[in-house]
């Protein structure tokens, strides 16, 4: 088990600070494949699949001849990793996941692992494991992105003395209406906490304990009654634009993705934001498992993750690409500060403590699911 | 029929039947139909097979799943032998903490699913929330652990391996079978003396959802039968032309896909949808007080009720077609009011359709799970969620199959109290 | 007091079920105190759609009908205190007989020993004593019958409509009921409407019968004058069996009439109802009527004819003729001592008086 607990934010100065030259590509000639096969490659679905298809998959197949691709959406969890691996029929091969996901799905001993040693160096030459991120690669897993749950809300229905803190998505009285909120206590308490001043580095340290817990679920009470609950992605920016909810947390890049890919009119509240990471997997005793490592190593290469954040504004995990991060795909939107790894974004934000959540997601389930049912 | 009975009891059983080859005639007539029982069982083998396979085995599986947990035995084998001899007071002996740490050391290296400390972490975790980082924590370190006292060399690694509670849910998580499960279905689980105690009140979670569960099922289910009954009644008494169009209207919900149906209901719904809108524009009531009719408990029953309507209505539909109308015109003939030959002609003739009807959509009921999740909202979870929940992403598959082989006896006690009063074999599902 | 002695009265009813097709034309019936009266019909001819009027299922759409003198139009079927037996009994399924047998008497709020005791006796009266038990599903047709007879009596109606209520039986058995029915009718004085498409039945239980074709009562009469006397050609078709000759009336003299066949000959007729002298009639003529090979001179009216067919029957021989025009002219030849043989291909004379052969409206077949 390699990982640290917590991560050295500044490392994770991408967007602008890095100013690390772009070598001339050396890999991307090189035949990144040795072996044809049909790959089955499962993610999110939606404007994110769509990202890693233009970045990734397109440029492997024109590396790659022989292989095939065949894309599959999927809504989270290892349930059915679990349920293939388990069952000795393995066929997705390659899958991308949450990282406290990758930790237990390797802990229980689901996932292929991965040597870092081999994986390609950075454009700028620097080894792998220098040039990943701190903190996003482990035992089974390699991150891709770096994602973020922030709020946002209708700039044509909040005008003027706009909302600006996590504490202003709390308070009904300046700003009263719904709000939306994903099901579940995952980011919710972390929200909860930030919104009742507790500081972003001690809100895992506050939730340790009993009466960190109860002060969340009390700042949680507060508007509960005003809540619509979202449990997918795509739902937050449909509930904004159909006027569900005043202001709704979610996944930044779907709400980028609806700002620059449909022109709605929404706004992105940076501060309080909790990033996470998206790590690729690969179930244990799939029949492609070379090929499916091959990709692997192929689309965690410095151009594949920059190419990525061109289609959405979900940061890269290496730091050689975040110096190679242009403009949006196709309109003249700087993509750097998109990013929640962007300086700017990071002024007030925590990063998912996975641990914490390992220990305690199940029992916080039900103690959530408890507070729900209570009406 | 009495006349068929007394002249097969007329023929003296000792008198054995033959035919005029000296066969005896039941032997003759076992050989003559043997050919097409067979016939008939091999018809019928591929679904026996296929219930088999797809029915019996995997919730045969599943009731074992819920108390059957042999991830302890799996993972330390040794361990768990050791400790199971250990009388639960104060720590155990260092001989037990030598046999843990070489034990967990050396299941460290092993990746196969289902032997790693990761299950084993897993499984303690339900017990013991936040001590899943406890045991992987423990084991990548206790490698470094080579001479004894190993109790020191382990309490060195995390002072939390000094609470005995600890050890007492490490005894209990390594033994086969376990009632651990059940008690968490049901809202209760063993205390640091082993005694069973109810959770902590802001954790008590499934037997409210449980009964609110059996009391929207409920509720579900009369304003099923309320709707349903008088559409039943129009489409049993009109000319076939019109009642077959009409069918097509009630079975066009079966037609479309569930998802589609759900979706549709939060467009007509959501506050900003068609029916608030109608009200609105109706000026019923004002725009600022636009009424919460889905994402809530009113939206899980609104869109249950549509959903399963139609499982109300052809029961009660196949019942009522066949009660000529006929009845009705003799008990008024014979003087009753319309009421009158309602209640004690009609209505209890169409019981049979109603218990099919309301059995059917109760058990559907209970065990629904997209709908409400998908418009249920705050309160609108059903005990379905939870299990699904379960499977899905928390992965505790024992506790799913505890809360999923509880919702199975209720449902067979159901089943058993309609057979007590209304008699299974006069349910008449169409 | 001469009003009184009219039970059910009809007047001008019509009835129209989509307003474009009257089921019932003008329909205008007295039925009389005690009486038996039978509307008989083919399906479709109105019949039972005036016994749903008159039990009130069904709105009049013109007209009115009376119960004792008094308009009913308005009434509902619960307030008229008619007894009813319907086609298939629509005994109660989930009801013993008893509790069948009960319902009427508990409507009207009798109390339990006068309940128990008139069930007894109306058991008793179909011979059912002791089957008060049972769920009507294990009783035997005929039991079900008679079960359905008992609860439209056991409230003491003054009317009973009965719609096809042997239709479900054997012909043993719905002989037997026939008669039992008739019986129960002659002894309880009460008032019957029945309705049957049968005119066996109707000829020998009713006072009188009522015959229904396109929602008009061709002709209301005892049995026996519609049998042998029947007023146009659809009564004599349905009742009976019945040779028809078509012809033109060339002459009318009274009471009869002479009619030229298609074929030449020329026969005289009862002249019933025809229209005179130069308009086609169809002649009716009983087949049990006519005489094979008469004496000559002996008969007014003789035809040639030519054996087409012999039929067997026992008692008697069916002989299909070819007579004028028609192909299908029956006798019947007794099988009694001495009677002609005849044989197939022979030519015969056959033979028959004035007034069984019936001048009447022309019918095209």
């Amino acid at each position: 088990m390699k990982f640290t607990k917590s991560l050295a934010i500044t490392a994770l100065g991408l967007g602008t600070a890095l100013a690390a030259t772009a070598t001339t590509a050396t890999v991307a000639n090189a035949k990144a494949c040795g072996k044809a096969g049909e790959l089955t490659i499962v993610s999110w679905g939606g404007a994110y699949t769509k990202s890693q298809v233009e970045a990734y998959h397109k440029p492997f197949l024109k590396d790659c001849a022989g292989a095939k691709i065949k894309s599959q959406d999927y809504s989270g969890g290892i349930a059915e990793i679990k349920a293939q691996v388990e069952g000795k029929k393995v066929s997705w091969d390659i899958v991308d996941v949450e990282l406290s996901d990758a930790i237990r799905a390797c802990d229980e001993g689901l996932l292929e692992t991965i040597d870092h040693a081999k994986l390609p160096k950075g454009d700028n030459g620097a080894v792998a494991t220098d040039d990943f991120l701190k903190g996003t690669l482990y035992d089974c897993a390699v991150a891709n992105i770096v994602w973020s749950t922030i709020f946002a809300y209708d700039t044509t229905k909040i005008k003027g003395d706009v909302p600006k803190t996590m504490a202003d998505f709390f308070d009904l009285k300046k700003w009263p209406g719904k709000r939306g909120m994903r099901k579940g206590a995952k980011v919710n308490l972390e929200f909860a906490l930030m919104a009742d001043g507790v500081a972003a580095k001690d809100v895992y340290k506050a939730l340790e304990t009993k009466a960190g817990l109860d002060r969340a679920f009390k700042k949680l009470d507060t508007i509960k009654s005003s809540v619509v609950w979202w449990t997918a992605g795509a739902q937050p920016p449909q509930l904004l634009a159909d006027g569900e909810v005043l202001m709704t947390t979610a996944y930044n890049g779907r709400i980028f993705n609806a700002v620059a890919g449909e022109g709605k009119p929404f706004a992105i509240v940076w501060d309080g934001q909790i990033w996470d990471l998206d790590l690729w997997v690969i179930p244990k005793g799939g029949p492609n498992k070379d090929l499916a490592m091959d990709f692997l190593k192929y689309s965690t290469g410095t151009k594949p993750l920059a190419a990525q954040a061109s289609y959405i504004s979900y940061g890269p995990a290496r730091k050689s690409s975040s110096s190679l991060v242009g403009k949006y795909h196709n309109k003249d939107i700087d993509m750097g500060p998109q990013m929640p790894t962007a300086p700017n974004n990071l002024k007030n934000a925590v990063q998912s403590n996975f641990s914490f959540w390992a220990d305690n997601a199940d029992q916080l389930k039900e103690r959530f699911n408890a507070w729900l049912a209570k009406g | 029929m009495s006349d068929a009975a007394a002249t097969s009891q007329s023929t003296p059983r000792d008198a054995l039947l033959v035919a005029s080859d000296g066969v005896p005639l039941k032997v003759k007539l076992a050989k003559t139909t043997a050919a097409a029982r067979r016939r008939a069982f091999l018809l019928t083998l591929p679904l026996v097979l296929f219930v088999l396979i797809s029915f019996v085995f995997p919730i045969g599986e599943m009731l074992v799943r819920s108390f059957h947990n042999p991830v302890g035995g799996n993972v330390v084998p040794a361990f768990a032998e050791s400790i199971a001899k250990w009388d639960g007071k104060g720590l155990p002996s260092e001989e037990v903490f030598e046999v843990f740490v070489k034990d967990l050391a050396r299941a460290r290296k092993v990746r196969d699913v289902g032997k790693t400390v990761g299950n084993l972490a897993t499984r303690v975790n339900y017990e013991i929330p936040g001590s899943r980082s406890l045991i992987t924590k423990s084991a990548r370190k206790v490698g470094k652990i080579k001479n004894p006292p190993y109790k020191d060399a382990l309490l060195a690694i995390d002072k939390r391996w000094s609470n005995p509670h600890v050890w007492l849910v490490l005894q209990r998580a390594t033994t086969d079978y376990t009632l651990s499960f059940y008690l968490a279905a049901l809202d209760r689980r063993y205390d640091k003396t082993n005694n069973i105690v109810q959770a902590d009140e802001l954790y008590r979670i499934y037997i409210p959802i449980l009964l609110k569960t059996l009391w929207l099922s409920a509720l579900i289910t009369f304003l099923c039968f309320m709707l349903a009954y008088p559409v039943a009644y129009l489409l049993s008494t009109l000319p076939l032309r019109t009642s077959n169009l009409l069918m097509i209207l009630v079975l066009l919900p079966f037609w479309t896909s569930l998802l589609v149906r759900t979706t549709a209901w939060i467009a007509m719904l959501q506050t900003q949808g068609v029916l608030n809108d109608v009200f609105v524009s109706l000026r019923l009531i004002g725009n600022e007080d636009r009424i919460q009719l889905i994402y809530n408990q009113t939206g899980t029953i609104i869109a249950m009720v549509h959903i399963l309507l139609p499982f109300m209505i052809l029961p009660l539909y196949s019942v009522m077609k066949t009660i000529p109308p006929s009845y009705m015109r003799a008990a008024r003939s014979m003087g009753a009011s319309q009421t009158y030959a309602f209640i004690r002609i009609y209505f209890p003739q169409t019981l049979p359709g109603i218990a099919a009807g309301t059995l059917l959509v109760f058990i559907l009921a209970i065990g629904y799970y997209i709908t409400p999740a998908l418009v249920g909202g705050n309160d609108g979870l059903l005990i379905s969620n939870l299990i699904a929940d379960h499977i899905k992403s928390t992965l505790n598959w024992s506790l799913g199959a505890a809360l999923g082989s509880i919702l199975l006896v209720i449902v067979l006690m159901l089943y058993w109290l309609y057979n007590r009063l209304v008699g299974i074999d006069n349910l008449k599902f169409g | 007091m001469e009003a009184p002695s009219i039970h059910v009265a009809f007047q001008n009813v019509q009835k129209s079920y989509d307003g474009e097709i009257l089921v019932v034309k003008d329909l205008n019936l007295d039925v009389e105190k005690g009486e038996f009266l039978t509307m008989l019909g083919p399906s479709g001819s109105g019949k039972t759609t005036c016994l749903m009027m008159l039990a009130g299922f069904e709105p009049a759409t013109h007209g009115e009908i009376f119960l004792n003198g008094q308009p009913i139009n308005n009434q509902p079927p619960n307030k008229r205190g008619i007894g009813m037996v319907f086609q298939n009994y629509a005994l109660f399924p989930h009801m013993s007989v008893n509790e069948n047998l009960a319902f009427p008497l508990q409507v009207r709020g009798m109390k339990r020993e006068e309940v128990t005791e008139r069930v007894d006796r109306a058991l008793g009266m179909v011979e059912l004593g002791g089957f008060g038990g049972r769920r009507p599903a294990q009783l035997s047709g005929g039991q079900q019958q008679r079960v359905a007879l008992a609860r439209a009596l056991v409230f003491d109606p003054q009317l009973v409509l009965m719609d096809e209520p042997l239709g479900a039986l054997d012909k043993q058995l719905r002989e037997q009921m026939q008669y039992e029915i008739k019986n129960i009718h002659e002894s309880l004085g009460v008032t019957v409407v029945y309705v049957t498409h049968d005119q066996s039945e109707a000829l020998t239980m009713s006072n009188r019968i009522a015959v229904f074709n396109d929602g008009v009562i061709q002709q209301l009469s005892s049995p026996d004058d519609l049998y042998e006397r029947p007023q146009n050609s659809f009564v004599a078709q349905f009742i009976g069996e019945n040779n028809k000759l078509s012809g033109m009336v060339t002459e009318v003299n009274g009471d009869s009439c002479t009619v030229k066949m298609g074929t030449g000959e020329v026969i005289t007729a009862a002249a019933i109802n025809v229209a005179g002298a130069g308009q086609p009639t169809t002649l009716s003529l009983r087949p049990e009527r006519v005489e094979i090979a008469p004496d000559e001179g002996a008969l007014p009216n003789a035809l040639q004819g030519q054996v087409k067919d012999l039929i067997y029957h026992g008692d008697h021989i069916r002989a299909v003729l070819q007579v004028a025009d028609t192909s299908e002219f029956v006798v019947k030849v007794p099988n009694n001592v001495g009677h002609k043989v005849l044989s197939k291909g022979e030519n015969v004379t056959v033979g028959w008086q004035i007034e069984d052969c019936r001048a009447l409206d022309h019918m095209d077949v």
